[in-house]
């Protein structure tokens, strides 16, 4: 079994809802608290296991921008769990999960360091290395009904961009969902294969913005208004 | 990278610790200049004994939770760090030994101190290997993955430690001119190889690019949005960038201040001890410099998902 994260980015609209379901459940989770620096200060700062970021493709009139949410990929050959000295680092042999064991963390940075995707933050407050947990806390959890043991920022997203399953099995909704779109791994010539993939934004044809015809009557009194008021 | 001092003086210090001992054995092994008196070598031995010391407790700094630091010699077989702790370790008993017995003087064991002297300096050797490659085996960081960065730390730390061992020797009696050929000699190899790197890591080299870490092939790809206002952990530990113009004029003063100012202070001022000491304090702040560049010139790949293009 090889749990992990297939991403949409056709879907996703860049709301950072996952990162904020991340933070609530994850902040009184099994790695609690991921401590924030000022947050109601002049330098806001803090430890998330998921950040989204957003970038344009292609030159206009044929670009595109693309909402990109990273977390932890649960790497099949993690270099971080490899160069931690303290055995902190571990990968679940039943699961494929990476984890931080907080009591074993030393805080040198090294897996940080080895990590190509971001997905490790130090937690200043206690000196550990802290990271997304595919929250292994909930996906277990025997209390609460069936659909909802899936990682909070799958539960949360408005856009159904994230699906949680089993990478390993051909059958799983995420495997058939990569198979079927295209899903491909982040920088896969380092040779980490991360478990979880992103699904490439489906071909689009560009809004057309020649063409559009003469300025009408209404056109025109708007233009005026415009002109007239002062924003 | 962002360069913490308490890791640079640790290299530096460690890798002349390790230097000094590995070439105060050998001297004392074949005998160079008929070798050095007895007090010298205790003096340039326990020298050694300190700065490795001294590097290991600051590398403790750079640790943010420094209570569990004596789980890092728990994953030998697969972290370069864990390796670097245990070999560290394992150098001290054998170099105590060796200087103990060259110390008390006994005649019966004098193998048991060459023995003991031998393994102390393959240790030392294999332990410089670690630290090189702790950054060397990182995929993440094109500048560090390289077998020149270890190469880079064995003839860096031979280097130093050549100087200090001239710096001990010029107290002595011994006629010091092998010791300043070994250290010109080193000091040609080290320069050599870190020529070497730099114009190795000048390039754009092949690597990831801001498209292969999106996935994003068919066009350009354009940072619009990082999703944070005041930075990260990984800005702070990752963003830090040297501007070029910086870091070519530290390369000069890596090359004047470490190389070429020792070579021309031994060189013209020969066996003088005090043009000795001045060549040993301009090569270490040359050493310095060089790893605080080693650092700073660092590119990690999570760069390419705050905009860089290539790193």
């Amino acid at each position: 079994m090889r749990l992990g994260l297939v991403i949409d980015l056709d879907v996703c609209v860049g709301c950072h809802a996952c990162a904020i379901a991340c933070k609530e459940w994850n902040a009184s989770g099994t790695t609690a608290p991921l401590t924030d620096y000022q947050p109601y200060g002049a330098e806001p700062s803090g430890v998330w296991f998921n950040r989204i970021r957003s970038y344009e493709v292609g030159e206009y009139p044929n670009n595109k921008t693309i909402n990109f949410p990273m977390s932890c990929m649960h790497c099949e050959d993690a270099d971080c769990v490899t160069v931690c000295p303290t055995g902190a680092s571990y990968k679940r042999a039943e699961d494929g999960i990476v984890l931080v064991d907080q009591n074993k963390c030393m805080g040198c940075n090294y897996c940080s360091w080895a990590c190509p995707y971001g997905a490790r933050e130090l937690d200043r407050e206690s000196g550990t290395m802290k990271k997304c947990t595919l929250c292994v806390d909930r996906i277990y959890d025997q209390q609460i009904p069936m659909e909802e043991r899936q990682p909070a920022c799958v539960l949360t997203c408005p856009a159904h961009a994230r699906m949680f399953g089993d990478l390993d099995d051909p059958n799983s909704a995420v495997s058939s969902v990569v198979r079927e779109r295209g899903g491909y791994q982040l920088m896969p010539e380092l040779g980490y294969n991360p478990t979880n993939h992103y699904l490439p934004v489906r071909k689009a044809k560009p809004i057309p913005t020649e063409n559009l015809g003469k300025p009408g009557f209404k056109d025109k009194i708007k233009g005026i208004a415009n002109r007239i008021v002062k924003r | 990278m962002h360069p913490a001092f308490s890791v640079i003086f640790f290299t530096v210090s460690s890798g002349a610790g390790f230097g000094l001992f590995a070439l105060l054995y050998l001297t004392d092994l074949f005998g160079l200049s008929g070798g050095l008196p007895i007090e010298q070598k205790l003096v340039a031995g326990a020298l050694a004994l300190v700065l490795v010391a001294a590097g290991l407790a600051s590398s403790m700094f750079h640790l943010a939770n420094p209570k569990n630091a004596w789980r890092a010699f728990n994953r030998f077989r697969t972290s370069w760090l864990s390796r670097e702790g245990v070999f560290a370790m394992a150098f001290y008993p054998f170099a105590i030994i060796y200087l103990g017995l060259t110390w008390l003087v006994v005649p019966e064991l004098e193998v048991l101190r060459l023995t003991a002297g031998a393994l102390a300096t393959l240790l030392a050797w294999i332990t410089l290997f670690s630290t090189g490659m702790i950054y060397g085996c990182l995929k993440t960081i094109r500048q560090w993955n390289s077998p020149l960065v270890p190469a880079n730390y064995l003839t860096l730390g031979h280097f130093t430690g050549a100087l200090l061992l001239l710096a001990v020797a010029g107290h002595g009696s011994v006629v010091l001119t092998g010791y300043v050929s070994l250290v010109l000699a080193l000091l040609v190899v080290a320069a050599s190889l870190k020529a070497i790197y730099y114009f190795w890591i000048a390039g754009p080299g092949a690597g990831p690019t801001i498209k292969t870490a999106t996935g994003f092939t068919r066009g350009t790809v354009r940072l619009l949005d990082t999703g944070h206002t005041h930075g990260t952990f990984l800005t702070q530990e990752f963003g830090f960038q040297v501007a070029r113009q910086f870091s070519l004029v530290l390369k000069a003063f890596v090359f004047v201040a470490g190389f070429v100012m020792p070579a021309l202070i031994l060189t013209l001022g020969g066996d003088v001890s005090v043009a000795i000491y001045a060549a040993a304090v301009t090569a270490l702040l040359g050493m310095v410099a060089e790893r605080w560049l080693f650092f700073a010139e660092a590119r990690h790949v999570i760069n390419l998902y705050h905009g860089a293009q290539h790193c």
